[in-house]
């Protein structure tokens, strides 16, 4: 469904992203780790078309994405989940959910949106109790399934989540992790970037790890988890192990 | 007392003016964070358009009113497209700049236009004035503030109902937010520079009858707006009005009481005074920000 091929983004003369290559399936849940600044932001930033240079492909569904305006990226049916959720903190978490359909309404969609609205209200029932409040002022996890809302609002075909999981209580990743897995039985195809690798993966099921701007491994989400490197590098496995020898 | 009142009156009727053209300011202010110093300019243009396809060209009033808004829009718009959208590096301090070389332009061709002269035209309709308690009130003024209402509440209906409007709301507050969401920022500002050009022409047509209209009297006009803007709170549409018949009201009866000589001095006087007491505006609150 996205195939990237030999992707390098440069931020003036840095090169964020070095020659990577991945393709995540239709209704797969692929996982990205990597340490802050691998270039994990980068790479879905590219996908939607907000890194104004790169060079090698991007390709959706068989077409190209390049050159094309981050609204044409989302008509074509990627939706993203920025990193640190950009709401809209005046306007209430119902503005907010409806200009998630904004192109939608364009295209005169009203029934199907009331109707996505309900399934996104039904995903999230704490923002079915908010729906008149300002965006602004709810919780840090209340945000971050209200930019999840949002982007399901324009009814993507695959989802992009920039650290949805930053900031916040283990039991609201968690909730957070749950909601995700669920879309994924809906049928939803989503790319996932995340620091938090062991609770990224353990829903995964395939699982990319990023260093420096390359992709240094790659395998089934479960592999991943049993391998050392990675326990070593993302998932502090060691530490763990160290104390309990000793204990 | 009588006094008094008849200063109110006409501190309404321009303070109404000044509403519209800080509505202009206000409107694009909040679509694209930018100020446009070339809004007096509309509303010159505003003004002289109107003159010459009524009173000249001898068109209906209402066809010659949406004739000259419409045509004003259109500067606006090319204004844009022309001279800020190809800017390289949009830097605010760069577009701001280029609004003011966009003044100048503006009245150059205004004047090789219309020439030096100062043209006045006739109040929108015959009416008597109405005497009450003893000031006269011009039909004029009623027109003035029934057609501010009007826009003010078509602004507020534009932002809270229809979804243009919170898409516009939602490219200021964050235009990455937006695009990802496929609002396209550039469309929104083009739109935002159009209805805020024939905001400023609003305020031209209006303030027609009341004045002498020539190629240079939008700067003065353009400045009082901004002032009125600043009054208000930049960014709060009622601030603008409050802003605008505060600062024509204070002017009014500055002129009335002291000497018309402060007329000008007035507005300027008020806009140090609240940017050292209350720089956000009278209206203008700090957005929520949880984080």
């Amino acid at each position: 469904m996205l195939r990237l091929r030999n992707l390098k983004c440069y931020y003036g003369r840095i090169r964020a992203i070095n020659g990577v290559t991945l393709s995540v399936r239709s209704g797969e849940l692929v996982a990205l780790i990597g340490a802050n600044g691998a270039g994990k932001s980068t790479l879905l930033q590219a996908v939607c078309g907000l890194v104004a240079q790169w060079d090698g492909e991007i390709r959706f569904e068989k077409e190209s994405l390049k050159h094309c305006k981050p609204q044409h990226v989302v008509q074509r049916g990627i939706s993203m989940v920025p990193e640190g959720r950009l709401l809209f903190p005046p306007m209430s978490v119902l503005e907010n959910l409806k200009l998630g359909a904004y192109l939608r309404y364009r295209k005169r969609e009203h029934a199907a949106i009331e109707q996505d609205l309900d399934h996104v209200l039904t995903l999230f029932p704490v923002l079915r109790e908010r729906t008149r409040q300002a965006a602004g002022t709810l919780s840090g996890g209340e945000q971050q399934m209200l930019a999840i809302g949002r982007a399901l609002m324009a009814r993507p075909r695959l989802l992009l989540l920039d650290e949805p999981s930053m900031g916040l209580a283990p039991f609201l990743v968690q909730l957070i992790l749950d909601v995700l897995v669920q879309l994924k039985t809906q049928g939803m195809t989503i790319l996932l970037v995340e620091q938090n690798a062991r609770a990224a993966l353990q829903i995964a099921d395939r699982g990319y790890v990023l260093e420096n701007g390359r992709v240094v491994l790659e395998g089934e989400a479960g592999d991943l988890l049993a391998d050392q490197d990675v326990k070593r590098a993302y998932l502090g496995k060691d530490y763990k192990e160290f104390d309990e020898g000793r204990g | 007392m009588q006094e008094l009142l008849q200063y109110f009156f006409s501190g309404i009727t321009s303070g109404a003016v000044y509403a519209v053209i800080a509505l202009g300011f206000t409107m694009l202010f909040n679509s694209t964070g930018l100020i446009n110093f070339a809004q007096g300019e509309f509303v010159m243009l505003g003004a002289l358009s109107l003159i010459t396809l009524w009173r000249d060209f001898k068109l209906p009033l209402p066809l010659a009113f949406c004739l000259a808004v419409v045509g004003v829009a259109m500067v606006g718009i090319l204004l844009e497209r022309l001279a800020i959208r190809s800017v390289r590096k949009p830097h605010p301090i760069v577009l701001v700049i280029i609004t003011v070389g966009a003044s100048i332009l503006l009245r150059g061709v205004a004047m090789l236009h219309w020439g030096k002269d100062a043209y006045s035209v006739r109040s929108f309709s015959r009416h008597p004035p109405i005497e009450i308690a003893g000031a006269t009130l011009l039909p004029q003024s009623l027109w003035i503030l029934a057609i501010v209402l009007l826009i003010v509440a078509g602004l507020q209906f534009f932002y809270r109902r229809t979804l243009t409007g919170k898409a516009m709301q939602a490219c200021s507050i964050n235009r990455k937010a937006a695009s990802l969401l496929g609002i396209g920022s550039e469309s929104m500002v083009l739109l935002a520079f159009g209805v805020s050009a024939a905001m400023g022409a609003v305020g031209g047509v209006l303030i027609a009858p009341i004045t002498m209209s020539g190629y240079d009297m939008g700067t003065l006009l353009g400045l009082k707006g901004f002032c009125a803007a600043m009054l208000g709170g930049l960014g709060s549409s009622w601030g603008a009005v409050v802003g605008g018949l505060l600062l024509g009201i204070l002017e009014s009866l500055g002129v009335g009481f002291f000497s018309s000589s402060l007329k000008d001095a007035i507005a300027f006087l008020l806009l140090l005074l609240i940017l050292y007491v209350r720089p956000s505006g009278l209206l203008g609150v700090k957005a929520v920000h949880r984080f």
